[in-house]
C-alpha cells in the first residue's frame, strides 16, 4: 500500500490532508469542551491566545471548540448526501444502462432535466419550505435530494461500456441472469470508479451545504463550517476586522477541499488504468 | 558493411519490470540491402513489433534501447538527438503502423493529414500532389478529400502509405500492414506496397507472423523467437529446408491449401520474458533438444547459401 | 422426422433504417441453417468482416434477436422458452468466442468462468466433485490444471486462456458449439493444436461444431462441410472438399486465389486490380460490383442457389442450368 502512495503522490497528498484533519478533530475533542462552542460560553471578540487558540466570535463561541464541532457535522452532512446521492445514482443507472428500453429513456429524461434545473435554487426553494428550522440530518436528506443527478449520468455511461464486454455474454451463457450479473460480474469491476464517484459527491454535497449555510438556510444552532461563515457575514466580521472569525473555517474549508481533490485525482488514477505512470 | 540500406548491430531492447529487466530484443543484428525485401517473422513474445518502434526510436519508458547500432546509410540512428531523430524519421525511414483503423486523426481530410506530415518536414505540397500520391497507391480520386471513416479498411491502410513514402524514404518498414483486413484486400495493399518500392528503390522490412505472406513476399527471411534472432536465410531456402527448429515446426503447422494434413502445432508455449529457459530459449519445446542446448546459449552461425541459424545442431 | 437441435428458419437481421433514418444495414439475410441434426459434424461458416457469419453466431446463442425468421431449439421459439427448456437450450448450445482475453472478468480468477457453469446448473453435488469435474475439462483440451487453476487471467497465455474456454463450453457436454473466430487471436503455432483438439471434439464426443472464420485454411483442414457467406447470404456451401478444390462462386474463387500460401507456384502477388464497381453495388447479385462475369440477369435478378453437386451448391447465375436449391433446404448439401 505505501508502495504504490509513492507512485500515486496524488492520492497520498490527498490522504494526507484529510489525516490532518482527522487528527485536528480527534485531538481538538480532548483538548476542549463541547460546549464551549455554544453561544455565550466564553467571552465575546477576543483575539486568538493560548486560552483561545482560534480566537472567539462575538456570540461568545470558542472558535476553536466550534471548529472541532463543527468541522464533524458538515462532513457528516457531505457523506450521508453523498453516500445517498452515489446509491440512488447507482441502482438508477443499472436499471437504466443494463435493461435500456422504456426505463432507460424515463430515467435519463428525468436526471437530464434535473441537471439543466439551478440546483442552488432548488436547494434554497426546499430548505426555505421546511418548516422550524433545519437538523443536520434534514439538511443531508435536502442535499441529497439532487446529489443523485449526476451519478446517475456517469455510472450509467460506464454501464453501458461494460455491458459489452465479453465476460457478460459468457455469463448469460452460463446461466446467470440480469441481476446476477449486475452484482457479480459488473460491479465488482466498477468498484473504483464508484469509489471516485463517492468521493466526488461527498465534495459537492459538502460544497451545497455550505452554500445554503452560508444563505442562513442551514441548522441554525449548529456551528457548522457554513453557519459560522454566515454569522461572519451577519456580523460584517471583515469589515470590522475581526480575521480570526473568518480565517479558522476558511482554512479547514480549503483543507477539506483540497484533501478532497486530491484524492479523486489519486482515484482517477486507479480507476483508469491509462493515466497510470508505471507498470 | 557499406552500401546496406539498414544495418542493425547487435541491437539491445530492455523493458524495466519490477521483476527484472526484461529483454525484449537481445543482441538482434541483420543487413538490409537497398531494394531488398526483408521479413522478419516471429509470434508473441519474440520482439519484432519491438524491433520496429526501436529502429524508428519510439520505444518509450519502461522500455528502453540498452546497445547496438541502428545504421541508415552513414548515419546512427541509436545515437541520433531528438531534433535529428525526427528529421530522419518519415524522410528517411518511414513506418507503416499496424491497425490503421487508429493511425489516422478520424476529424482531419485525409489528404490533409499526408500534406501535414510533409508540412513538418518543412516541404509545402499541393493539392495536386497529393492527388497524385494517392493515385500512386492505388486509391481513387477524390480520395484526399474523404475522412477516414468514409473510407474502407484497405483504402486506410494506402492512405498511411501514402504518408509513409511521402517523403521517398530509403527504408520502409510495414509492420504487420494487413492483419486487421481480408485476404482478397491484402493482396491488394501488399502489391501496392510492391509497386511503391520499385517505384521509390527503396527497401522494405516486412515484419509479421504469417509465413505464407512473407513466401509469397519477401526475398530474405529473418525468424525471431524470444527476443532472438534464430534463422535468417534467402526465402525460397528457408522454405525447402529450414535449419532450425523452430522454423521447420512453424512451417509445419501452417494449414495447407494442397492437402489435409493432421494438424501440427509447436508444444508448449512461448516463453515469458521475465523466465527464459538458460542456453537455447526454444530448448524446452525443441524435439532435437540435448545437453549442450540448456547450457550454452547458441549464436547465429553462416551456413553457407546466405543462411544463417542461431542452433547447435543446423 | 425428429426436429434438428438448433435451428435458423429463414433467419435476417436488419440494423437502423427506423423513423429516424438512420442508414439501414442488412446483416443477415433470410439464412436458414440446422446445426446438430445427423452425425456430429464440423461446419464452417466462411467469410469476411460484414459478411453475417459473426450475426448468425450471436443469433444462434440468443444473444441477438432476428429481426424477421425465427430461431428454435427442438423445434421451439428460443425467445419463448420456458424454464426447463431454456436450461437444456443453455445446456447443449455453448460458445467459444475470438477475444480470448475479454471473456475473462479481470476482478476473478480463471477458476470464476469453470465454476458459474457448474454451479448455475447444478453440474456437481459437492465441492470435490466440481473441482473434479474442471479438472477433467482442463486435462481434456490439454491443460494442466495446476497451471491454470488459481490464475488471473492476465497470468495466462492467450492461448492457455483460450483452450480453458473450450474446457469451459465442455462442462455442460454439450451437443453443439458454437466457435466464433476461435483462433484468430491466437499464435500460429498454436492455432493447429487448439483447432485440433475441436475436431476431436467432434470425432471423439460427437459434438457438432459451427466453426465461424475468415480463414479458408483452416476452415479446409479442420471441417467437413463449408458455407462461405458473402454480403449478408450464402454464396456456396457444400462439402469442404468440393467448395475449396472446385469452387464455383467467383467470390469463393477470388478467397482461394488470394491466401498466401508458403508453397505456391504461381506469382501470388501478380493480381488483376481490384475491381469495384461502385454504381453497380445496389445489384440483384450482391457481389456483381466485383464480379468478372456479370451478365444482363445479375442485375435484375437475385441468384438463387444452384445445385451443381449432390454436396455443392452456388449462388451464381453462371451456373443457372443447375436445379434450384430452396435457401431453407441448404442442410441437403451438407454432411
Amino acid at each position: 500500500m505505501l508502495r504504490y502512495l509513492k507512485r500515486n503522490p496524488s492520492l497520498a497528498v490527498g490522504i494526507f490532508l484529510l489525516a490532518i484533519l482527522v487528527v485536528f478533530i480527534a485531538v481538538g475533542m480532548l483538548l476542549t469542551d463541547p460546549e464551549d462552542a455554544r453561544p455565550l460560553s466564553v467571552p465575546a471578540l477576543r483575539r486568538p491566545s493560548w486560552a483561545f487558540p482560534f480566537g472567539t466570535d462575538r456570540q461568545g463561541r470558542d472558535l476553536f471548540a466550534a471548529m472541532v464541532v463543527g468541522t464533524p457535522l458538515t462532513l457528516r452532512i457531505g457523506f450521508i448526501a453523498g453516500i445517498l446521492g452515489v446509491t440512488i445514482g447507482t441502482i438508477l443507472a443499472f436499471v437504466a444502462g443494463f435493461y435500456r428500453g422504456a426505463v432507460d429513456t424515463i430515467i435519463r429524461g428525468i436526471a437530464d432535466i434535473g441537471l439543466t434545473v439551478p440546483g442552488l435554487l432548488i436547494l434554497i426553494i426546499i430548505a426555505v419550505s421546511v418548516r422550524g428550522g433545519l437538523t443536520v440530518n434534514q439538511m443531508a436528506l435536502v442535499v441529497a435530494s439532487l446529489a443523485w443527478l449526476n451519478p446517475t449520468r456517469t455510472i450509467r455511461s460506464q454501464v453501458l461500456t461494460l455491458r459489452e464486454r465479453g465476460y457478460v455474454e459468457v455469463a448469460r451463457l452460463s446461466g446467470m441472469n440480469g441481476p446476477e450479473i449486475i452484482f457479480f460480474e459488473m460491479i465488482p469491476n466498477l468498484l473504483p470508479y464508484l469509489g471516485a464517484t463517492l468521493v466526488n459527491a461527498v465534495s459537492a454535497a459538502i460544497l451545497a451545504s455550505i452554500g445554503l449555510e452560508v444563505l442562513g438556510l442551514g441548522p441554525l444552532e449548529a456551528p457548522t463550517l457554513g453557519m459560522t461563515l454566515y454569522w461572519v457575514n451577519f456580523n460584517a466580521a471583515i469589515i470590522n476586522g475581526w480575521w480570526w472569525w473568518w480565517t479558522a473555517p476558511i482554512a479547514i474549508v480549503l483543507l477539506v477541499f483540497l484533501g478532497l481533490f486530491f484524492m479523486t485525482v489519486g482515484l482517477d488514477e486507479i480507476a483508469n488504468p491509462r493515466l497510470r505512470r508505471s507498470v | 558493411m557499406s552500401g546496406a540500406a539498414l544495418e542493425i548491430q547487435g541491437l539491445r531492447v530492455s523493458f524495466d519490470h519490477p521483476l527484472g529487466l526484461l529483454r525484449a530484443v537481445d543482441d538482434v543484428s541483420f543487413t538490409l540491402r537497398p531494394h531488398e525485401r526483408f521479413g522478419l517473422v516471429g509470434e508473441s513474445g519474440s520482439g519484432k513489433s519491438t524491433m520496429a518502434l526501436a529502429i524508428m526510436r519510439m520505444i518509450r519508458p519502461p522500455g528502453h534501447i540498452d546497445g547496438g547500432n541502428i545504421l541508415l546509410g552513414d548515419t546512427n540512428l541509436a545515437t541520433l538527438s531528438g531534433d535529428a531523430i525526427r528529421r530522419a524519421r518519415l524522410a528517411g525511414i518511414a513506418l507503416v503502423p499496424q491497425g490503421s483503423m487508429n493511425a489516422l486523426n478520424p476529424v482531419m481530410r485525409v489528404g490533409a493529414q499526408v500534406a501535414d506530415a510533409m508540412r513538418d518536414h518543412g516541404v509545402s505540397v499541393s493539392a495536386r500532389a497529393i492527388d497524385a500520391l494517392m493515385a500512386r497507391v492505388g486509391l481513387p480520386a477524390g480520395t484526399a478529400q474523404k475522412y477516414p471513416h468514409e473510407l474502407s479498411g484497405g483504402m486506410k491502410q494506402r492512405v498511411c502509405i501514402a504518408i509513409a513514402i511521402c517523403l521517398r524514404p530509403t527504408v520502409i518498414i510495414a509492420d504487420e500492414p494487413t492483419s486487421a483486413l481480408d485476404v482478397v484486400v491484402q493482396r491488394q495493399v501488399m502489391r501496392t506496397l510492391a509497386d511503391v518500392q520499385q517505384d521509390l528503390n527503396a527497401a522494405i522490412l516486412l515484419i509479421g507472423h504469417d509465413m505464407g505472406l512473407m513466401a509469397q513476399f519477401v526475398n530474405r527471411l529473418g525468424v525471431m523467437y524470444a527476443g532472438r534472432l534464430v534463422e535468417i536465410a534467402p526465402i525460397a531456402e528457408i522454405v525447402r529446408k529450414p535449419r532450425h527448429p523452430y522454423t521447420e515446426m512453424l512451417i509445419a503447422s501452417l494449414p495447407s491449401m494442397d492437402h489435409k494434413d493432421a494438424l501440427r502445432g509447436i508444444p508448449g508455449l512461448a516463453p515469458l520474458l521475465r523466465d527464459l529457459p538458460s542456453g537455447c530459449a526454444f530448448h524446452p519445446r525443441c524435439p532435437k533438444a540435448r545437453d549442450r542446448c540448456t547450457t550454452e546459449r547458441p549464436e547465429p552461425r553462416a551456413l553457407g547459401d546466405g543462411v544463417l541459424a542461431a542452433c547447435h545442431f543446423a | 422426422m425428429t426436429a434438428p437441435l438448433l435451428q435458423a428458419d429463414r433467419v435476417g437481421r436488419v440494423y437502423g433504417g427506423g423513423l429516424l433514418g438512420a442508414a439501414r444495414t442488412v446483416a443477415l439475410d433470410d439464412f436458414s441453417l440446422s446445426v446438430g441434426a445427423g452425425k456430429p459434424s464440423v461446419t464452417a461458416v466462411v467469410g469476411e468482416s460484414g459478411s453475417g457469419k459473426t450475426t448468425l453466431a450471436r443469433l444462434l446463442l440468443g444473444l441477438t434477436t432476428p429481426t424477421s425468421g425465427t430461431v428454435r431449439y427442438r423445434g421451439e421459439d428460443i425467445t419463448r422458452l420456458s424454464g426447463d427448456a431454456r436450461l437444456a437450450y443453455r445446456t447443449d448450445v455453448q460458445a467459444i468466442f475470438q477475444d480470448p482475453y475479454g471473456v475473462f472478468n479481470p476482478f476473478y480468477r480463471v477458476d470464476h468462468v469453470l465454476t458459474t457453469p457448474v454451479r448455475k446448473f447444478r453440474l456437481a453435488s459437492s465441492r470435490a466433485e466440481a473441482r473434479a469435474l474442471i479438472e477433467l475439462a482442463l486435462r481434456t483440451v490439454g491443460l494442466r490444471p495446476e497451471e491454470i487453476l488459481g490464475r488471473y487471467p492476465h497470468q495466462l497465455s492467450g492461448g492457455q486462456r483460450q483452450r480453458t474456454m473450450v474446457a469451459r463450453a465442455l462442462l455442460l457436454k454439450p451437443k453443439i458449439i458454437i466457435a466464433d473466430e476461435p483462433v484468430s487471436m491466437v499464435d500460429a503455432s498454436l492455432r493447429a493444436t487448439i483447432l485440433g483438439s475441436l475436431r476431436r471434439l467432434t470425432d471423439d464426443l460427437g459434438i457438432s461444431i459451427l466453426y465461424i472464420t475468415h480463414d479458408l485454411a483452416t476452415a479446409w483442414q479442420v471441417s467437413d462441410n463449408i458455407i462461405v457467406m458473402y454480403r449478408a447470404t450464402a454464396v456456396e456451401a457444400g462439402q469442404a472438399e468440393a467448395v475449396v478444390k472446385a469452387p464455383a462462386h467467383p467470390y469463393t474463387r477470388l478467397l482461394v486465389g488470394s491466401i498466401p500460401q508458403v508453397s505456391q507456384t504461381r506469382d501470388w502477388l501478380a493480381t488483376e486490380p481490384d475491381l469495384q464497381r461502385p454504381e453497380e453495388r445496389d445489384a440483384a447479385c450482391r457481389f456483381a460490383d466485383r464480379c468478372r462475369f456479370t451478365m444482363a440477369v445479375c442485375h435484375t435478378d437475385r441468384p438463387p442457389l444452384s445445385r451443381i453437386g449432390l454436396r455443392h451448391a452456388a449462388a451464381c447465375h453462371l451456373h443457372g442450368q443447375h436445379a434450384d436449391l430452396a435457401a431453407e433446404d441448404l442442410n441437403d448439401v451438407l454432411a
